[in-house]
């Protein structure tokens, strides 16, 4: 293994990708900015909400081997937490030209927010085994929903109006990709962690794991509560790139959206969760639509649904699988 | 005194009773085997040691009670425990596998030295460090279910049938090797099915019949008698 000398050389190595990577991403907003319509625009900002919302699902989907299908439910948290704090505690932040910055704020609390749901939710069921995970966030993603339903003060089923916005497209498009970067950082550092490893071991097998010494139930929650982290942090953005929720958005779809992503990208891959994503919000719009536009007939949803199936028998593992995009180059190299 | 001391065990699952006070004791240095048919019971001892199953009764280590520990807490009580069917990590490298046997550890170069051991007692297992443990033989990945719980360094190392499942030769290679790792000092509770070659390296060993102990004695006491040959090693 290629150790750099120093600390202080590993760190600046480190930030050399991240940094390239905003870099390139900050031109590409560039160019969509100025090139495409608001239409176009808003579904970037989509992208990197999906992105973010599929990398936090594959931590306990791909890398600790849980099943949970109520990610709606964290994101509607984090989406109405960040929507109200916009609306009720602007005055009290920066104001001028670092307003942006507090939609950061926003963002980590809506974030916030969801992990102690995502605490509180996993806490009791993780203890179980995985079927159980799944009916206990099935169950939470529509309590949550029907709350927000009832609930006059964020609009009840009419909705949220009026949410602030960052700013224009480029404000929001930097903030969006920043936090797809954290994300994507943090996971990735995690999962090539020793704690990581821990993770994996209790998807690979709970008993052996065990007998490592590893406190499975713990691992479990910890999982849990960072991927409900940044399910929030994704509602947060979705909050304010559309400036309207309605807890009809949080569905159950929503949910199996997120797991789609997952497991085309493949269990376990985060680069694998980025290109699904990407895929899987773009597919829609800018293939099935021109299609049903040309044809006449709308069969968005039966191309979908086949090419998903179809995908689905020709390479089960997904896309990547559980390696990640820079294995593939090292393949190839050898 | 003896390391370990299991008195009047009893394991429910459900409504069936497993385990029916089953007593006994492995001492520093020794290799202790516990030999009998499927479903006798000698996983279940096992997984009630190391706390993976609820149990009735008493479990010391070292003068203390292990009642209601934990299992990732009794791994840190110095008991390691390689589990019947190995368990070995499928999508991680021969060498991650390693390295999660150490995760109970932060001693870097003891770690270091004790994976160089591991590949002294296993040398195929070096030729294999980067291949996915699940692409391993089937003898190959005993050796790395083995090597992983030697990781943890523990006092005592609890092996559930080492040799399920593998060729006459690999099993024969598997037990000159437990008895290499109990000459350097590690101190054995051995399940095995394959009761003539337990019996020929333990020191004691128990017969288990429907969750109780119907005899015991050294290994080569149970060897040489007449029940045992009759029943478990295929008639005089």
């Amino acid at each position: 293994m290629p150790s750099p000398s120093t600390p202080s050389k590993m760190f600046q190595k480190s930030l050399v990708t991240p940094v390239a990577a905003m870099a390139v991403l900050a031109g590409l907003g560039y160019v969509i900015d100025v090139t495409a319509n608001q239409y176009v625009q808003l579904i970037f900002l989509y992208i990197c909400v999906n992105t973010i919302l599929a990398l936090s699902l594959n931590l306990v989907n791909g890398f600790t081997g849980q099943f949970s299908i109520g990610h709606a439910g964290f994101m509607a948290v984090g989406a109405y937490v960040s929507a109200w704090l916009s609306m009720h505690a602007h005055p009290m932040l920066l104001s001028g030209q670092l307003e942006f910055l507090n939609y950061i704020l926003y963002a980590a609390a809506g974030g916030t927010f969801a992990a102690l749901a995502g605490w509180f939710v996993g806490l009791p069921s993780l203890r179980l085994r995985g079927d159980y995970l799944a009916i206990v966030t099935l169950g939470f993603g529509e309590i949550i929903r029907v709350i927000l339903l009832n609930t006059e003060a964020v609009g009840g089923a009419r909705g949220m109006f009026g949410i602030p916005s960052p700013g224009d497209f480029m404000t929001k498009f930097l903030l969006a990709t920043f936090w797809v970067m954290i994300t994507f950082l943090t996971l990735w550092r995690l999962v090539h962690s020793v704690h990581g490893r821990a993770f994996l071991s209790v998807r690979e097998d709970e008993i052996a794991a065990q007998a490592m010494g590893i406190d499975t139930t713990k691992v479990k929650v910890r999982a849990f509560v960072i991927s409900s982290f940044f399910a929030g942090v994704a509602g947060s953005i979705f909050a304010h790139a559309a400036q309207y929720l309605n807890p009809s958005t949080f569905t159950f779809t929503k949910s199996v959206d997120a797991i789609i992503m997952v497991v085309l990208g493949g269990l376990g891959s985060l680069t694998g969760s980025v290109f699904a994503a990407i895929i899987v919000t773009i597919l829609p719009e800018f293939v099935l639509r021109p299609l049903q536009e040309y044809t006449g007939v709308d069969l968005r949803m039966v191309i979908y649904s086949l090419a998903l199936i179809l995908f689905m028998i020709a390479r089960p593992a997904g896309i990547f699988g559980t390696r990640e995009l820079p294995d593939l180059f090292k393949r190839k190299a050898q | 005194m003896s390391m370990i001391d299991v008195k009047d065990l009893h394991v429910h699952y459900g409504g069936i009773h497993a385990l029916k006070g089953v007593s006994f004791s492995v001492n520093k240095g020794e290799i202790v085997s516990m030999v009998g048919a499927n479903g006798a019971g000698k996983t279940t001892t096992l997984r009630a040691i190391s706390g993976i199953l609820q149990y009735k009764g008493t479990v010391s280590f070292d003068g203390e009670t292990l009642g209601g520990t934990a299992p990732h807490r009794i791994v840190r009580r110095g008991i390691a425990h390689s589990p019947e069917g190995r368990g070995v990590f499928p999508n991680l490298t021969v060498m991650e596998n390693l390295e999660m046997g150490a995760f109970i550890r932060s001693d870097r170069a003891e770690i270091q030295k004790d994976f160089e051991h591991c590949f002294e007692l296993f040398p195929r297992l070096k030729e294999r460090v980067r291949q996915l443990a699940g692409t391993l033989s089937g003898g190959e990945q005993q050796m790395l279910a083995m090597s992983r719980a030697l990781m943890s360094r523990p006092k005592l190392l609890m092996l559930d049938e080492p040799s399920l499942g593998l060729a006459p030769l690999i099993v024969a290679q598997i037990f000159e090797i437990v008895k290499k790792v109990n000459a350097e000092g590690m101190t054995i509770l051995l399940v095995e099915q394959n009761a003539r070659m337990a019996l020929e390296i333990s020191h004691r060993a128990y017969v288990v019949e429907t969750g109780k102990i119907t005899l015991s004695g050294s290994g080569r006491e149970l060897l040489s008698d007449a029940r045992v040959i009759d029943s478990y090693l295929g008639g005089p």
